[in-house]
């Protein structure tokens, strides 16, 4: 396994805590990368708190963007570090934390509402509006074809078990509990976020 | 958490076990390293691997993947057979003096009540005594033959340092140094925290494992002290907030529970989960049931749910099975009984058992939603990526719909972390191209079919078309109306004893002491109630000052339950309200001002003081923590080992011969997913899987920075195994289960040592599991090609963490 590293990644990976890295426990130890990764001008950027996305300790985080908050500028987040305030990460963040801002901007995001026809080999873009009308009717046709109000022994069940929905523990407090509302409300059972797993 | 982050510096011994706090938690894992350098703590890590903790801890042993539960039920058995227990502590705040019925038992493996037909047990047997006074009856010498303490001496018995290292492949010695370190926390004022995450749960017997610990904690008077408790790390940023909103088959809001088609009436519902103190005096706060329960209803249904209606209880959906986990939904998935399927933030390809069975049940479905800010493996599980999913699209039916999403940076909302910290975060910027939030598009989403069933009609919309909707922009509630909605609020005054009106109509509530069970409050979720309250926001508060200097910083966020943050913390004081010793002090009664008072808010009736008897542990009816677990778990009181479904091993060496007793034979099996297990000989090798620090699950590889420091995916094993195989540092190797294979890179390491097991040698091979055919990194295999469909009895979470599998060079 050989790994190539540009001197520029080289730095960017000494912001993401080389030494505790498992490269260098697998033996890729670099050299000691030095540069101060303090070299952004944040003075005249916008200050947003967040809270890391991935594990579960929540470290603090602040997010820095270009745009001066003005109507019709938009927002570009440039640079993303640990929040020295936090009692738990005092402004650390691991190597897992130190990428967020390439996830932000990953070339994996998503833009627009897409379909993969049944049968096709590739997504198609569609508008929202068809998107929402589209699986409002396969859930409403398979809800109502579907729905038991009465099981076999005559108890009333009042629920949806062919559909089901696997909700984001990724998401925030309020996406869930939105989410579950109107999970719920619809009869639905076959219902689980990652806890589960 | 039972406790938190930070108070992991309060711990004087670190037992990590089931987790790699260094790798998969960093941050967090300073706070053990601070218990390292400043309180004089030993960190001792029991793995099957030397891992990144290991390389910092100051004593290890290695386990092989599966047999938690006979180190520590040897661990019990020393504890108390060398009398090293918190005796004080587990007289009063356990039920060790309680008396179980006299039809309990346990023989050759199984407890009583088993019926083989069904895997289940009837667990009538499993309860204490009642004496004529309506309370349970207890011996306070604990020696009476049926009380806990004497049932849970025996159970353990057959746990000998002998039997324990056959099973787990501990050198015996090793075992009695470590319990000596253990059991030393038995005086009251030391305090061992135990630190665990998915390395206990996914197992067959996971819940089981935690319970052992919880045990272990309870014998030696560490739950509720800082520095102590059995400590969760858990995994996705709000994977504990969505768990307390109650996301799961069988779940409602803040861990209550939907109804069993058997519950038709709704007072019988109610009354068996409204736990009276079954001990004279004691708190049992589940007796409050009721009221969480018509707030959440009034929450949802607002005008619509009335006493006539019983707060709508026909509305909820009855459960005809114990869960519909994702198990049983991919296993009637696969057998085309499902229609349609909704993927929000979730990659079911990537991260559920037996990759080939899930491509089968997706290709199933009608339609699929995938609601997600990247693009995953779910999303494209039709499109052919050559040997990393080799599918014929043209084959496969399913409408498959992609809607882009907000990431962490374009949202405002909480999350809870993994010490139940409700924190703020707001968002930095738009998200690209026309994604949008998930609640917007719930909302989008919901509105549609409101409109479809107000046009249409269909099948019983009733629940539907009067769910409380009451938001400014009704296709974009925002974060702010819906933390304040599962907050909670009057919906008339609310009136003491005397009749003084202590909350006007339309506040928010401060606290769920608050709730009412006659419709005059509601709460979309009562455990979440005082984080927004008439003094605002709480969640986004960020004071970090610890006045007592104990890192319990109480005015940074907010924690559940009313911003306490060690559980049971009435526990950290004796029977009499005097802290155990002056370094463990935390809360502690105040008899001049008739309080408990300290560095936390009580976990208990702030005014009850110590002379009225009520003991710690409020939840629970009898006051105390449950070393036998009367009726919580579906496969035993006491935790026993089982060999995981596939295992190296033949026999269990507790039951040998007996069959039944192999594997957790309470825990649920399709028969398709029994006849795909392999045989030891056939798969010889132990494995397990695991997670790197550069990476978080299936995301990281789609960021650029992360795939370049761990770029290309890989497999761990010891110098043994690749001497045996004939296979060296880099080379490729197939490994294969009897579900599926995968070829990676081979990473030959001292850290995974052959085990002597028996008479024989077992090799583990450790499995990372971040690459799949999406994203920046390499492309690689997805792991789960390999692992089982099989979960824990109680959970269903399935067992990614001990299965076998052979290995050979590619
Ligand atoms: S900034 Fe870094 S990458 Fe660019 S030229 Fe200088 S050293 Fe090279
Ligand atoms: S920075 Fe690392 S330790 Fe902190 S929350 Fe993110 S992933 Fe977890």
């Amino acid at each position: 396994m050989a790994i190539n590293v540009t001197r520029r990644q080289f730095f960017k990976l000494g912001g993401a805590g080389l030494a505790s890295s498992s490269l260098a426990m697998m033996g890729f130890a670099p050299e000691p990368a030095e540069a101060s990764i303090r070299q952004f001008k944040l003075s005249h950027a916008k200050e947003t708190r967040n809270t890391c996305t991935y594990c579960s300790v929540g470290c603090g985080i602040l997010m820095y963007s270009k745009g001066d908050g003005s109507k019709n500028v938009e927002q570009d987040v440039f640079h993303i570090e640990g929040d020295p305030d936090h009692p738990v990460s005092r402004g650390s963040l691991c190597p897992k934390g130190a990428g967020l801002l390439d996830f932000v901007h990953s070339e994996g995001r998503l833009a627009y509402p897409q379909v993969r026809e049944a049968g096709s080999d590739e997504w198609k873009r569609i508008s929202w509006d068809e998107a929402y009308a589209r699986i409002a009717r396969h859930m409403k046709d398979d809800r109502d074809a579907n729905f038991v109000r009465r099981n076999a022994q005559g108890q009333t069940v009042n629920h949806w078990t062919t559909t089901g929905f696997l909700a984001a523990s990724g998401s925030s407090n309020e996406a869930g509990y939105i989410t579950h509302k109107v999970v719920r409300s619809l009869g639905m059972v076959a219902f689980d976020n990652q806890a589960r797993v | 958490m039972t406790n938190h982050w930070v108070d992991i510096r309060n711990a004087n011994l670190i037992i990590v076990m089931g987790g790699n706090a260094a790798e998969a938690h960093p941050v967090g894992f300073r706070w053990v390293t601070e218990a390292i350098e400043h309180n004089n703590a030993e960190l001792i890590t029991i793995d099957p691997r030397f891992t990144r903790t290991s390389a910092v801890a100051q004593d290890r042993a290695f386990i092989r993947t599966g047999t938690d539960i006979a180190f520590l039920g040897g661990l019990i058995s020393y504890l108390i057979e060398t009398d090293q227990i918190q005796r004080e502590y587990v007289l009063h705040y356990t039920d060790a003096a309680l008396i179980v019925r006299d039809g309990y038992g346990f023989e050759d493996g199984l407890f009583s009540g088993y019926d083989e037909s069904t895997r289940s047990y009837d667990k009538q047997s499993w309860m204490y005594e009642m004496g004529d006074d309506g309370f349970v009856r207890r011996d306070e010498s604990l020696r009476n033959s049926r009380c806990v303490y004497q049932l849970l001496r025996e159970h353990y018995a057959r746990y000998t340092p002998e039997t324990v290292s056959s099973i787990t492949g501990i050198p015996v010695e090793t075992l009695q140094r470590l319990w000596k370190k253990m059991a030393a926390t038995c005086v009251p004022d030391k305090t061992m925290t135990f630190c665990y995450a998915l390395g206990w749960t996914q197992h067959s017997t996971g819940s089981q494992i935690v319970r052992a610990a919880a045990m272990v904690q309870l014998l030696l008077g560490n739950m509720g002290l800082p520095g102590g408790g059995v400590n969760a790390l858990r995994g996705h940023s709000n994977i504990q907030g969505l768990t307390d909103l109650g996301l799961l088959s069988q779940l409602l809001p803040g861990y209550l529970t939907l109804a069993n088609a058997k519950e038709q009436d709704y007072a019988a519902y109610i009354d068996k989960r409204t736990k009276q103190p079954t001990v004279e005096g004691q708190v049992s706060y589940w007796k409050n049931y009721e009221k969480f329960h018509v707030s959440l209803m009034k929450s949802w249904f607002g005008d619509a749910a009335t006493e006539t209606n019983q707060w709508c209880f026909e509305w909820l959906p009855k459960l005809e099975r114990p869960l519909y986990d994702v198990l049983d939904t991919f296993e009637r998935m696969s057998k085309g009984e499902m229609t349609g399927y909704f993927c929000q933030g979730f990659n079911p390809l990537a991260s559920f058992p037996d990759r080939a069975k899930v491509t089968r049940a997706l290709s199933s479905l009608k339609y699929l939603v995938v609601m997600d800010p990247l693009n995953t493996e779910t999303s494209e599980f039709w499109k052919h990526y050559g040997e990393y999913n080799d599918v014929d699209s043209s084959a496969i039916d399913t409408e498959v719909f992609r809607l882009p999403t907000c990431c962490f940076a374009e949202d405002e909302g909480s999350i809870v972390n993994s010490a139940r910290w409700l924190q703020w975060h707001w968002a930095a910027a738009p998200p690209p191209g026309d994604a949008r939030p998930d609640i917007r598009i719930m909302a989008e989403l919901y509105r549609e079919l409101k409109r479809l069933y107000e046009a249409e009609g269909g099948a019983f919309p009733d629940p539907l078309l009067n769910l409380t909707w009451d938001y400014k922009i009704a296709d974009e509630p925002s974060p702010q109306e819906l933390a304040r909605e599962y907050n909670g609020r009057a919906l008339a005054d609310l009136v003491d004893a005397e009749g003084n009106v202590t909350r006007r109509a339309g506040e928010q509530l401060s606290g769920f002491g608050e709730l009412t069970a006659d419709g005059k409050t509601a709460a979309g979720c009562w455990i979440f109630t005082g984080c927004w309250t008439e003094d605002g926001n709480q969640m986004a508060r960020r004071d970090n000052s610890d006045p007592y200097g104990t890192g319990n910083t109480l005015g940074w966020a907010w924690a559940w339950p009313a911003n306490r943050r060690i559980l049971y913390n009435r526990a950290s004081a004796d029977v009499q309200g005097r802290p155990w010793g002056p370094d463990k002090a935390f809360i502690w009664w105040d008899s001049e001002q008739g309080l408990w008072v300290g560095a936390d808010v009580p976990d208990f009736v702030a005014t009850s003081p110590p002379s009225q008897g009520q003991m710690p542990f409020i939840m629970q009816p009898e006051g105390v923590g449950h070393l036998f677990a009367g009726q919580s778990m579906v496969d035993g009181p006491f935790p026993e080992h089982y060999e995981p479904f596939e295992s190296p091993v033949k026999d269990n060496l507790l039951h040998p011969g007996n069959s039944r007793a192999r594997a957790n034979p309470a825990a649920r099996i399709f028969d398709d997913d029994r006849e795909a297990l392999g045989k030891p000989e056939d798969f010889p090798h132990a494995a397990t899987t695991y997670r790197l620090t550069e990476h978080f699950h299936f995301w990281t590889k789609h960021a650029e920075l992360n795939a370049i420091v761990q770029p290309e995916q890989f497999v761990e094993i010891g110098e043994a195994l690749a001497e045996e195989i004939g296979v060296a540092a880099g080379d490729w190797v197939k490994v294969s289960s009897n579900r599926g294979s995968i070829r990676a890179v081979a990473v030959v390491t001292k850290r995974l040592r052959p085990m002597q097991i028996g008479s024989r040698q077992v090799h583990h091979v450790g499995i990372p599991l971040h690459w799949g055919f999406t994203g920046a990194a390499k492309k690689g295999f997805l792991i789960n090609a390999l692992t089982p469909f099989v979960g824990d009895a109680n959970t269903q979470t399935p067992e990614y963490k001990s299965f076998t599998v052979r290995v050979e060079k590619a």
